[in-house]
């Protein structure tokens, strides 16, 4: 009994630290344009085909993941510099449906470049299954939830410490007054587009030794990355990173317990319940109506 | 009191419009075009009062389009009900759910309430998937033609007449609820909730009925098309098809009833032009997506009306 708690738990905290780097992709653009990025899901699945493809060119693991996360940088910021930029001031709805058209346009892109099959992404160090307690982990899970915390860490230590991460948080505080300040707010929305992209598709190769990676990988890691987002209340770093790990966790033991064929909904039923009852998700500020 | 306003205006055009077109509807492929275009239009209408007028976004209403058909699937094949009966208790029982859910999400805004609707549409499908010894899973299951007096209803030709009845009677609702109290206090709301709740408009109740309402188009639009094709799949309750409905609505023009129909035929059309281009499809359509939504934000009729003001002055 407690080994297979054990093992359900070692399994969410792996998949939870998945959600939690998705959910702070969200997060970060959230706050610096108060867009929902819709194409989230994409740059989780940019990072990982990018990786496959680099990797059958004959490249090391490490340079091809390098050179994926800044493909996929690179996505994000042309989305922001060509799709964004343009509808600024556009209702929320509007900026939804355009990223949602991106992220129709990119999975399009991706059956062209690529193809409609499954990718492996080799494990960074190995097959052979750790024990723990009666359960066992993947080499590969202890390098997802390593560096999504050595992340989280440096993101922490970004927003806080350097001039850069100020200033981006600055912008999403108040842009006029950022702007006044003498920063360049049309470039750090364009960085934090970049950075949330680099988030997501480390996400997507992290992963990838494990579930594999496709096309179509993004989608349902996008809603789930979203709906952690939300969970821990939208904008906040911290709340994005308890929610993943909720949501995550919460899945493996419902799929475990309860119902592995409804694995998908549980996290949906998850953030209808605590949405019911907080409507402004686990963490966040209470709204309060300006009249 | 002048009779010709725009609104009557426009429901005439519709009206001729949706007599004209079988004058230029060759085959019975056209017909079914047309068909999806005026269920597709219906759901639209609907969400349109919602999204547009309420000012509540929805990004589930694939679902309740997907209980409607499967509802009404399942009683008339599994149960034997008449097909009739059928539409009517599945609709029913969808404006019920609606209204049990609309109150605790409804409560949500913006961002909130964009997922708490899409996390109720992804449940639905998920459960539209799995529970294949009813809806036979991903492959989809056959539904029995709708009958009336023992007379099976089949062929485009009538279809095409039932559907647009439907239309033109769901554009003259929208247009009437529009211009009536609870209209007005709708768009006092997505004016600002608090400034109407200040003048007595009891804001919930106003947008779990108009919830209610939009939920209930999608639905009967949804038991239609099953009944109209003959078979159903999952898809038509996915979240990448709630996503079509709301896109029709923002690109014909929100906040208006006859740019929910302009939308949702130029969406329908859309694919159906681009099958040529085969692999190119999604690509094609996602990009046609982002650049009118990037340079007409306000979609395609609004942006239209504008340019026509702008050449009159």
């Amino acid at each position: 009994m407690a080994a297979q708690l054990t093992q359900f738990l070692l399994t969410g905290l792996t998949v939870g630290a998945i959600y939690a780097l998705v959910a702070l992709g969200f997060a970060i653009i959230y706050n610096a344009s108060h867009v929902i990025n819709f194409a989230q899901g994409e740059f989780v699945m940019v990072g990982g085909m990018v990786t496959v493809s680099l990797i059958h060119a004959g490249l090391p693991l490490l340079a091809a993941i390098a050179l994926a996360v800044l493909a996929a940088a690179a996505v994000g910021m042309a989305l922001e510099h060509f799709a964004i930029e343009p509808a600024r001031g556009a209702s929320p709805v509007t900026l939804i449906i355009i990223t949602i058209g991106a992220s129709i346009l990119l999975r399009g892109l991706a059956t062209l470049v690529w193809d409609k099959k499954l990718h492996n992404v080799p494990s960074f160090s190995g097959e052979a299954p750790i024990q723990i307690g009666g359960a066992t982990i993947l080499p590969q899970s202890l390098w997802v939830v390593g560096i999504s915390l050595l992340i989280m860490f440096l993101l922490g230590r970004f927003f806080g410490r350097t001039l850069i991460g100020k200033a981006i948080l600055a912008t999403s505080y108040n842009p006029m007054a950022a702007q006044l300040c003498g920063i360049n707010v049309r470039f750090m929305l364009f960085l934090s587009f970049g950075l949330s992209a680099a988030l997501g598709a480390v996400a997507g190769i992290l992963i990838a030794p494990i579930t594999l990676t496709s096309w179509d990988v993004g989608v349902m890691l996008g809603l789930k990355g979203f709906a952690a987002a939300i969970l821990g209340g939208l904008g906040s770093g911290v709340g994005a990173v308890l929610g993943g790990l909720i949501l995550g966790i919460a899945e493996s033991l419902g799929a475990g317990y309860i119902s592995s064929a409804y694995k998908d909904a549980i996290a949906f039923v998850i953030i209808l319940a605590v949405l019911f009852f907080m409507p402004n998700g686990l963490f966040g500020k209470h709204g309060l109506d300006r009249v | 009191m002048k009779w010709m306003t725009p609104r009557r205006g426009g429901l005439a055009l519709l009206l001729v419009l949706v007599l004209a077109l079988p004058l230029v509807l060759v085959n019975n492929y056209w017909y079914e075009v047309a068909i999806q275009i005026g269920l597709n239009a219906v759901v639209c209408v609907g969400l349109n009062l919602l999204i547009g007028y309420a000012g509540q976004i929805s990004l589930g209403h694939a679902g309740f389009f997907g209980l409607g058909a499967y509802g009404s699937a399942i009683l008339s094949s599994h149960y034997g009900l008449p097909a009739a009966l059928a539409i009517v208790l599945t609709n029913v029982g969808v404006a019920l759910l609606a209204l049990l859910v609309g109150r605790p999400i409804l409560r949500l805004k913006g961002n909130y309430l964009a997922m708490a609707t899409l996390g109720m549409g992804v449940i639905i499908s998920i459960a539209i998937v799995t529970e294949d010894k009813l809806t036979g899973g991903p492959d989809g299951m056959s539904v029995v033609p709708l009958a009336l007096f023992g007379q099976p209803l089949t062929g485009e030709l009538l279809w095409y007449w039932l559907v647009a009845f439907t239309l033109v009677a769901a554009v003259a609702l929208a247009l009437n609820l529009i211009d009536s109290p609870i209209g007005r206090a709708l768009r006092a709301l997505n004016g600002s909730e608090v400034g109407a709740s200040v003048c007595g408009i009891d804001a919930t109740r106003a947008k779990v009925g108009i919830f209610v309402i939009s939920a209930v188009f999608a639905s009967f639009a949804g038991s239609l098309m099953a009944h109209y094709s003959g078979f159903i799949t999952p898809g038509k309750a996915s979240f990448f098809h709630s996503i079509e409905l709301v896109a029709m609505v923002v690109f014909g023009g929100m906040s208006s009833t006859f740019g929910a129909v302009i939308g949702a035929a130029a969406l329908t059309l859309l694919p159906q032009l681009l099958t040529v281009l085969k692999e190119y499809e999604m690509v094609v359509f996602g990009a046609v997506m982002m650049l009118t939504m990037i340079f007409f934000p306000r979609g395609f009729l609004p942006s239209l009306m504008l340019l026509l003001a702008r050449i009159r002055k």
